[in-house]
């Protein structure tokens, strides 16, 4: 990669930006700007943003794609960060002075997100690195055991990344282990009585009680010889762990779940990221940064930046424009009970309390939230009408895309549907014995989309080939249960019970 | 310059190859898949190479939008791609990749599938251009083209020799002896130039389905021998009864109906050859297309007589391509073997669909000839 060194001008650009933005109350990682020509710029946007990645053919058209574009005028890029501690930003040779500027504000918040944002709190922030140690194991993996065989094994990982479970770095979904003891404690003792004098037992002690702890036990009991013993929604760590895997393969896989775990808090936090840089930059630039001279140029770069266009939902837009609604409801003091109870339009319209709490409350909520908790607390029916959103769908009676919607209980619940799991059907691991042949099952837990039939296939496909048995997935065509199988790259179906 | 994503690049381009080469046989014979692109590239819609995930289904999906419109509006046909800042839409496209590459690149992806011998160009020490090259240094010559690292190159060791050179003040004043010029030397650039001359059977009896075929047998022939040669000119013939030279549009285009008189265009290609190609400069490809169906047997006698005196003398080699078609007797590949099955120079050929485009064409240019 050719580094250009960052000239002066810039240097000083970045200080006072830097500056503005720290008045603001902004508070970032150090930014270390490097200068790129297109072409570099292009290589490390196809890298994800990292100067040295793990060889794949997959970044190479990555790279013709985004080289094609670029040339043929359609799509420029203008800046690019990673969420590093110092965080990486490199700046397009030959864009102007403003748009470099903006860019800088842009980034500034980008960078105070990945620092502060609760979801992004557990990436890793050395991860130049760790994309580097990935790099080196997979080149290693290459010299000994071939590039194709390889790269044809990670193509087959890459085909599960998104079978993980983002949340799971917060929350715990398994209880702990038991220890032996309290295993045996729970076996050998007496079912579940509760302590009672000899002459009260049966009344304390039923029969009927007595007969519902056994069987409740005998459940218990049974739920453990499952295996998992509750769907598991990190199919990739239960392949992982359970697969039988030379230990090639399994490194293999384990640096496509780390790195799909790094980049999973970014797909999960697009819009309030985006629409917190939006915010930031449009208000750094013209509170402070713009000179007079600027004002157009900032103007035309900036409504490229929030442009809409129909069928498209841009993620600066909706953000930016939710953060500035948050701001005015809490400097006016809309939100709270009495508010959520008024129901009079015109005294919510003139509502103001001049609680000024805005700005507060915006430094909170980037903190706080992700793209669903945003929408789903602030995605108001206020909002959706005055920013005109609508809901659309495929029509097969036209064979168009159509408008479908302008209620906003169907716009909203499609925006949530589109954002849960990052848009990503939910598939959990159901049975690692499927019908005691050490088969495995795989479960897509249907919310109303039936799964792309052609891609489920091949995604099939490659799940057979780490689990090295054949493979079922379970879900639903049309309303009716469908249970797919493939054994040995043969693929086959018949109807099942879906419950 | 070199960058890391080259590698990567290079695998993606050796895949897509792989691909190409794979479907050759579907491209070859579905001739409109492919799209020239510029002038020296082509445009081949792949399947997607991308990597097969657990997805939703595109049409229950839908999607959220901003802005103007009713229930009901449209908002553009399927597939149909929009413009808009940044991939921020969710709008689905289970599209085709359109790979480019270059011409070169696909005749050398077609050399390896057919296991087409490359072809050895004829008098290529006769045919001959010269250029000139700056290859040489010389002691005069003009300033313009003065050498000056040689020249103070020539100075400094001449100073150094008198002891007039000082290290603490390194001043190099070159004379007139140490002048160095660049000279030039001229080099013979082999030169080999092919033509194409396309002749086809226009009568009434080849229909639509016919030309298709030719169609697309031409191109990938141009395409073959573009690689091959430095320039490749291709000319035109049309004939029913009566020939004549058209350009390209004209000659997939025209359907004439009458009879066929074969030597009336086999007449029209001797003398283009003996008027403006001639053959110890030239490579020269006839390819000859018809459903077989001449008006007489005398006229079948002319053309043997034509092909054996005024065009096999000259030419690289004689192809004759035969169109299956319903009307046609399709005699005319019969006699040409029966006359020509000794010479190396004629190759027929007998294409009885779409599919065997790529046969014939193996069989056309499987002698490197």
């Amino acid at each position: 990669m050719t580094i250009k060194r960052f000239p002066a001008y810039l240097r000083d650009m970045q200080e006072e930006v830097e500056g503005y933005a720290k008045n603001y109350g902004l508070d970032f990682f150090p930014i270390l700007y490097e200068v790129l020509d297109y072409k570099t710029m292009n290589e490390v946007a196809a890298y994800g943003g990292f100067p040295t990645r793990y060889p794949h053919w997959r970044f190479g058209m990555d790279y013709e794609q985004l080289s094609k574009s670029y040339e043929w005028g359609l799509s420029k890029i203008y800046e690019m960060v990673i969420n590093t501690n110092p965080a990486y930003a490199y700046l397009l040779e030959g864009n102007s002075l403003t748009d470099q500027k903006i860019v800088m504000a842009h980034v500034c918040a980008h960078v105070d997100f990945f620092k502060h944002n609760y979801f992004f709190s557990k990436t890793n922030r050395k991860m130049i690195d760790g994309m580097a140690n990935h790099s080196a194991r997979v080149r290693r993996h290459m010299a000994r055991h071939g590039q194709e065989v390889v790269e044809d094994y990670i193509d087959v990982c890459l085909s599960l990344e998104n079978l993980i479970d983002p949340m799971s770095a917060y929350i715990v979904r398994t209880p702990k282990p038991r220890t032996p003891e309290q295993i045996e404690d729970d076996e050998s003792g007496p079912v579940g009585r509760l302590r009672s004098k000899g002459y009260m037992d049966s009344f304390i002690n039923p029969p009927e009680y007595i007969e519902a702890q056994k069987k409740k036990k005998e459940d218990d009991k049974k739920q453990k010889r499952r295996f998992p013993e509750s769907p598991q929604r990190d199919v990739l760590a239960f392949l992982i762990e359970h697969a039988p895997l030379e230990h090639w393969q399994r490194d293999c896989l384990e640096i496509v779940r780390d790195e799909a775990y790094y980049f999973a808090p970014q797909a999960m936090t697009k819009i309030m990221n985006e629409g917190w840089a939006s915010y930031w930059h449009s208000k750094i630039l013209t509170e402070k940064a713009l000179t007079a001279a600027e004002v157009i140029d900032y103007a035309d770069a900036n409504a490229g930046v929030l442009a809409t266009s129909p069928g498209r939902l841009n993620p600066y837009k909706l953000g930016v424009e939710l953060f500035r609604s948050i701001e005015e409801r809490w400097n006016k003091g809309q939100f709270g009970k009495e508010w959520d109870e008024c129901d009079s339009m015109e005294q919510k319209r003139n509502w103001d309390r001049r609680t000024g709490l805005g700005a507060k409350r915006i430094f909170e909520v980037r903190k706080l939230y992700n793209d669903i908790t945003f929408i789903d607390e602030f995605f108001t029916l206020e909002f959706c009408v005055e920013q005109k959103f609508y809901s659309f769908g495929f029509s097969e009676r036209s064979g168009s895309w159509e408008i479908m919607s302008r209620e906003f209980k169907k716009v909203k619940d499609q925006m949530l549907r589109m954002l849960t799991n990052r848009g990503q059907p939910v598939i959990v691991v159901e049975d690692g014995n499927f019908e005691n042949k050490s088969e495995l099952l795989l479960r897509h837990v249907h919310e109303g989309i039936d799964l792309d039939a052609g891609q489920a296939r091949d995604t099939l496909r490659n799940a057979s080939r780490v689990w090295t048995r054949p493979v079922n997935l379970l879900t639903k065509v049309e309303g009716k249960g469908k249970l797919l199988r493939c054994e040995d790259t043969n693929l086959s179906e018949r109807s099942a019970e879906y419950t | 310059m070199s960058q890391k994503i080259d590698l990567d690049h290079g695998r993606f381009r050796q895949i897509i190859r792989g691909k190409i080469k794979q479907n050759l046989r579907k491209y070859i014979s579905q001739g409109e898949m492919i799209a020239k692109k510029g002038k020296d590239t082509v445009a081949i819609p792949l399947p997607s190479v991308d990597i097969p995930h657990f997805k939703h289904g595109d049409k229950q999906q839908g999607g959220v939008g901003q802005g103007q419109g009713e229930v009901g509006d449209s908002l553009g046909q399927d597939g149909e791609e929009q413009p808009g800042a940044g991939q921020a839409g969710d709008r689905p496209g289970d599209h085709l990749m359109d790979i480019e590459i270059s011409i070169q690149e696909l005749a050398e992806i077609m050399g390896e599938e057919l296991e087409l011998p490359r072809i050895q160009p004829k008098g290529t020490e006769k045919i001959v251009a010269w250029k000139d090259k700056y290859s040489g240094i010389r002691t005069t010559g003009p300033e313009s083209l003065r050498h000056f690292r040689r020249t103070y190159k020539q100075a400094i060791r001449r100073q150094i020799a008198m002891g007039t050179y000082d290290p603490k003040n390194p001043v190099i004043v070159p004379i007139k002896d140490d002048k160095r010029y660049r000279s030039w030397k001229k080099e013979p650039l082999p030169q080999s130039n092919a033509v194409i001359i396309y002749m086809m059977d226009v009568s009434g009896s080849m229909g639509d389905e016919q030309k298709e075929i030719v169609r697309i047998e031409s191109f990938w022939i141009d395409t073959w021998l573009t690689s091959q040669y430095h320039g490749v000119e291709s000319r035109f013939i049309i004939h029913d009864a009566m020939a004549k030279e058209v350009d390209r549009e004209t000659f997939f285009k025209t359907r004439e109906s009458g009879g066929t008189m074969i030597s009336s265009a086999y007449k029209l290609c001797a003398k283009m050859i003996a008027d403006e190609y001639p053959s110890e400069l030239w490579n020269i490809y006839p390819f000859h297309f018809s459903d077989g169906d001449n008006w007489s047997v005398d006229d079948t006698h002319t053309c043997v007589e034509l092909l054996k005196n005024d065009l096999l003398p000259f030419v690289n080699l004689f192809a004759y391509g035969q169109v299956e078609s319903p009307y046609g007797s399709g005699q005319f590949i019969k006699d040409l073997t029966e006359h020509f099955d000794e010479d190396e120079r004629v190759v027929t050929s007998e294409i009885k669909g779409k599919d065997a485009i790529m046969d014939s064409i193996k069989e056309f240019l499987g002698k490197g000839r």
